[in-house]
């Protein structure tokens, strides 16, 4: 059991809805999987076709995560939460502001800028952030009590692109809920990334292109639970040379004979 | 009057968000609106005017990441 902004939950796998092969595909990687919270978002459609999927969300009777995936502006942004409020009725945003076409890498300008808006208006904001620590700290200082940090550009499946500023920003910002989105390719990334302590990862791509998408739904809620089980059970530290791990104390007859 | 609704242009004689919305057939709980890049609340569809040449963004539900 874990809390994220006040909720409580058993899975620590937040899972995207989209590119999946089909619904019926989609709701079998949520099952399998365990997620309790899914992602989704907001898009211009014909009259009548978002119902569908509408009302198969509300069949699974998963907690949503709205996105403002795709805007390039704050007022975008901050329309598309305010939007996402009053049709999925919850003040969680996760809140999404491309600043380069190439990488989706977050522009960190608009996500303050609108993260501010926003904490105002009543939302509990989860910024979709670079791994840089101090627009995290900037993010805290508003009032953000969740991050959502990329470990690789979103679908690339690279893993962990900057370990290293990974473990700085879990160090630095030992009180947040920090979940790691984007760029997780791989069960055992998810591992890596719950050993090193972070709260849970939110992820898509890896799950809804395998061939096999339910099962490797599963697959990561495993590497999470795993992962997360080692954290909390204190990780051994490496070191530079072999230690026995059988004792050698009572090591029987050749050992300390001399050859003849 | 003109308005543009979900970026198109549309002829409508609509007087309010309201009657916009049910005139294209949108129905239920499942979409949201904007008029002019500003959130409207469902409960103020009714009393929400539109005038020639307002910009209207009505979204629904799809599948992210």
């Amino acid at each position: 059991m874990w809390q994220l902004a006040g909720k409580t939950f058993n899975s620590r796998l937040i899972l995207g809805t989209s590119r999946y092969r089909s619904p019926e595909n989609l709701q079998q990687a949520i099952k399998r999987s365990g997620a309790e919270i899914v992602t989704v978002s907001l898009r211009r459609q014909a009259a009548g076709d978002g119902s569908r999927f509408w009302d198969m969300l509300r069949e699974l009777n998963v907690t949503l995560l709205p996105n403002t995936a795709n805007c390039r502006s704050v007022q975008e942004a901050v329309t598309t939460a305010h939007m996402a409020r009053d049709l999925f009725k919850t003040n969680w945003i996760k809140l999404e502001t491309v600043g380069d076409e190439l990488t989706l890498q977050p522009d960190p300008f608009a996500l303050i800028e609108a993260a501010q808006t926003l904490i105002k208006d009543g939302f509990e904001v989860f910024p979709y952030t670079t791994e840089d620590l101090v627009i995290a700290e900037r993010l805290a200082g508003l009032g953000c009590k969740v991050l959502m940090p990329w470990a690789a550009p979103i679908g690339s499946g690279q893993g962990l692109a900057n370990p290293q500023a990974l473990k700085t920003l879990r160090a630095r910002l030992p009180q947040m809920t920090l979940i790691i989105d984007a760029g997780i390719g791989l069960p055992s990334h998810a591992s890596q990334v719950m050993e090193m302590g972070f709260d849970g990862v939110m992820l898509n791509t890896a799950v809804a292109l395998a061939e096999d998408s339910p099962k490797m739904a599963e697959a990561f809620a495993k590497a999470i639970e795993a992962g997360r089980l080692g954290y909390e059970a204190g990780l051994m530290s490496p070191r530079s040379f072999a230690e026995p791990s059988t004792p050698t104390i009572g090591t029987p007859f050749w050992h300390n004979e001399k050859r003849a | 009057m003109k308005l543009i609704v979900n970026g198109k242009q549309s002829e409508s004689n609509a007087a309010t968000v309201a009657d916009v919305v049910q005139s294209l057939g949108y129905e239920g709980d499942y979409f949201a609106v904007a008029l002019n890049r500003t959130c409207v609340l469902r409960a103020s569809y009714n009393s929400t005017p539109v005038k020639d040449g307002d910009e209207v963004e009505i979204l629904m539900p799809m599948q992210g990441g």
